[in-house]
């Protein structure tokens, strides 16, 4: 997690409202009513299931995609009306924003650094910085078809920073990775971070928001039904619990100790022996707790304070979603699974 | 302005650099011509006759030739867009500040050069299977150049295709339907004379038609592969052509460069 210095005031380098977008005649609303800014030098994640509207929301603020109505800016210029302006101080990476996959590694900086207008000279030597930025010197010269899905993703990253970009916007950075090129991708998006670079990020990943975000806003059928840091989610959906794990001949005495600490409300699962009961007083209760179970000579299994953790956030806000997602997850990795082999065919 | 030009230049020298990369593309582009002329010349050859006593019929076949694989051109661009949008790589370049038709005029334009390597190769074809022209080099490089802008013109439709389709494959398909028919309604391999009538109209006034009258015009050859009256495209294909090419261009262009603009990729 990235530390957000404090300011007294705060510059809003994105701002999206009432973004609507609608397809077949309005019978799809992809973008329904979407409002969300990203303030200066942090980092906005923008969580949700697939369909939610996430590759939408960043295909308007890019430029890419023209609302139906609302209005967005980035760096205060608006991206209806001067595009062109915004393209001169954004980055793109992820999903649908790709490189050309016939050409060396070294061929498409080039290319895109020309793009950015660059001379060759100064093409050549960003080029070089950042290809060992991101540790893809050895590999400069490969075409990237024969990177691995990693290094893919680095080199694709990459690109839009060449010139520096005041807002980087990143489509599902890690989405079809493995869990090592995973940890890589988190690797160099925390360290951009920490240069102060302002990103706003999509993710299906509950963890991967946590991981790198200072806000979150949980997207559904176009909307943002929440919003706030991990922690102000967490305990939107509910404080924290003390949970015990102990014998089972004990249970019945850490069911005392707990109601007093907890002040009632306990629940007893006799399957897993755990008592839990939520609690206000946070880590006062826990030492407490402890401490009287000492003082009999319980010792249990397990004692701890359970916050909510992002997926039960997603669930209690979306509720419908753990069913729903699941078929979908499941298409996406067959579809993964196909385009795996297709490559593989090469 | 400028940056717009040098935009597009980048857009193209990226193809040359794709046919360095993978040169199995350029062995395929150019091998297919190759076999067309000697199929058709040693298939057809001897049973179509030119009706004129020392005029071979690889002489009227080249131009015919030339022309059906400049137009076919198109084949590639649309099928190369297709795959750059289904990729994600034509997002990239919208969401870079470059000119608006930079990446498809940079897109026809190297399609259009890479036809330079392809009627080089299948000239030196025709050459060992006995095509002569005898207009004079001057006349014969017009006749060359004549093709390149042809194909350059027909590469916009190529264009226009591959950003409205949904695939690559569906690219492929779409032009084969377009183009073929188009090329053999012609006076490119056989007298249009045997056609039925309403054919005949059509391939008289068929683009291809009057490009491939007016490339045997410029290699020396009296177009007697016919069109059914002594009618304006007939009479002055060349003029045609150029008509042609530049309704094309004035078509598509601002067509394509509008799709780009507004194209929505999946």
């Amino acid at each position: 997690m990235s530390s957000k210095a404090t300011t007294l005031y705060t510059v809003k380098s994105v701002i999206a409202e009432d973004l609507v977008k609608t397809y077949d005649g309005g019978k799809v609303r992809a973008l329904d009513g979407l409002t969300l800014d990203v303030s200066e030098g942090t980092v906005l994640g923008v969580l949700g299931p697939n369909g939610a509207g996430k590759t939408t929301t960043v295909r308007v603020l890019t430029t890419l995609l023209i609302p139906d109505s609302g209005r967005a800016t980035v760096a205060g210029i608006d991206v209806i009306k001067e595009p062109e302006k915004v393209r001169e101080v954004i980055g793109l990476s992820g999903q649908y924003a790709a490189v050309d996959e016939t050409l060396t590694g070294w061929d498409n900086l080039i290319m895109f650094g020309r793009l950015y207008h660059l001379s060759p000279k100064a093409a050549k030597q960003r080029a070089t910085e950042l290809l060992e930025q991101f540790s893809l010197t050895d590999a400069a010269k490969r075409p990237i078809r024969t990177y691995s899905g990693g290094m893919r993703r680095r080199l694709d990253l990459s690109a839009s920073l060449i010139v520096k970009p005041k807002i980087l916007f990143l489509d599902e950075p890690t989405t079809g990775l493995d869990p090592r090129g995973r940890q890589e991708m988190w690797g160099v998006i925390k360290s951009l971070v920490r240069g102060g670079t302002t990103l706003l990020l999509t993710t299906q990943y509950l963890e991967e928001a946590d991981q790198l975000a200072d806000d979150i806003v949980v997207v559904d059928h176009g909307k943002v039904i929440a919003r706030g840091t991990s922690d102000q989610l967490k305990r939107q959906v509910g404080g924290e619990r003390l949970e015990i794990v102990a014998a089972a001949n004990d249970l019945a005495q850490v069911k005392e100790i707990v109601a007093k600490v907890a002040g009632g409300n306990v629940s007893v699962d006799e399957g897993i022996r755990q008592v839990s009961a939520p609690v206000t007083t946070g880590s006062k209760a826990l030492i407490e707790a402890a401490r009287q179970l000492d003082d009999l000579g319980i010792h249990p299994l397990d004692i701890g304070l359970k916050r909510p953790s992002l997926d039960d956030v997603f669930i209690s806000l979306t509720g419908h979603v753990a069913e729903e997602q699941k078929p979908e997850d499941e298409g996406e990795v067959k579809a993964r699974g196909r385009r795996k082999n297709r490559k593989e065919k090469k | 302005m400028s940056h717009a030009i040098s935009d597009a230049l980048v857009v193209t020298k990226r193809q040359w650099l794709q046919l360095i990369r993978v040169p199995e593309v350029l062995i395929f582009s150019t091998i297919q011509p190759v076999m067309f002329v000697l199929l058709f010349r040693y298939v057809f050859g001897g049973s179509i006759s030119t009706g004129i006593p020392g005029v071979d019929y690889v002489q009227l076949l080249m131009p015919g030739i030339f022309v059906q694989t400049v137009a076919f051109t198109l084949a590639g661009t649309a099928v190369g867009l297709a795959e750059d949008m289904q990729k994600g790589l034509i997002d990239r370049f919208r969401s870079l500040p470059i000119s608006r038709g930079a990446v498809v005029f940079g897109r026809a334009l190297g399609d259009g050069l890479l036809n330079i390597v392809v009627l080089f190769v299948m000239g030196l074809a025709g050459f060992l299977v006995g095509w002569r022209p005898d207009s004079g080099l001057f006349k014969v490089m017009l006749g060359f150049i004549f093709l390149l802008f042809f194909g350059f013109a027909m590469a916009w439709i190529g264009i226009l295709i591959g950003l409205s389709v949904r695939s690559a494959r569906v690219a492929n398909a779409a032009v084969f339907i377009a183009v073929f028919p188009l090329t053999f309604l012609s006076n490119a391999f056989a007298p249009t004379t045997g056609m039925p009538k309403a054919l005949q109209y059509f391939a008289e006034w068929n683009p291809v038609s009057t490009m491939v009258a007016a490339c045997r015009e410029l290699f020396g050859l009296q177009n007697i592969f016919g069109v059914t009256a002594n009618s304006w495209p007939s009479q002055n294909p060349l003029e045609m052509s150029l008509i042609y090419m530049v309704l094309l261009m004035a078509i598509f262009v601002p067509l394509s460069i509008r799709k780009y603009v507004n194209v929505a990729s999946k």
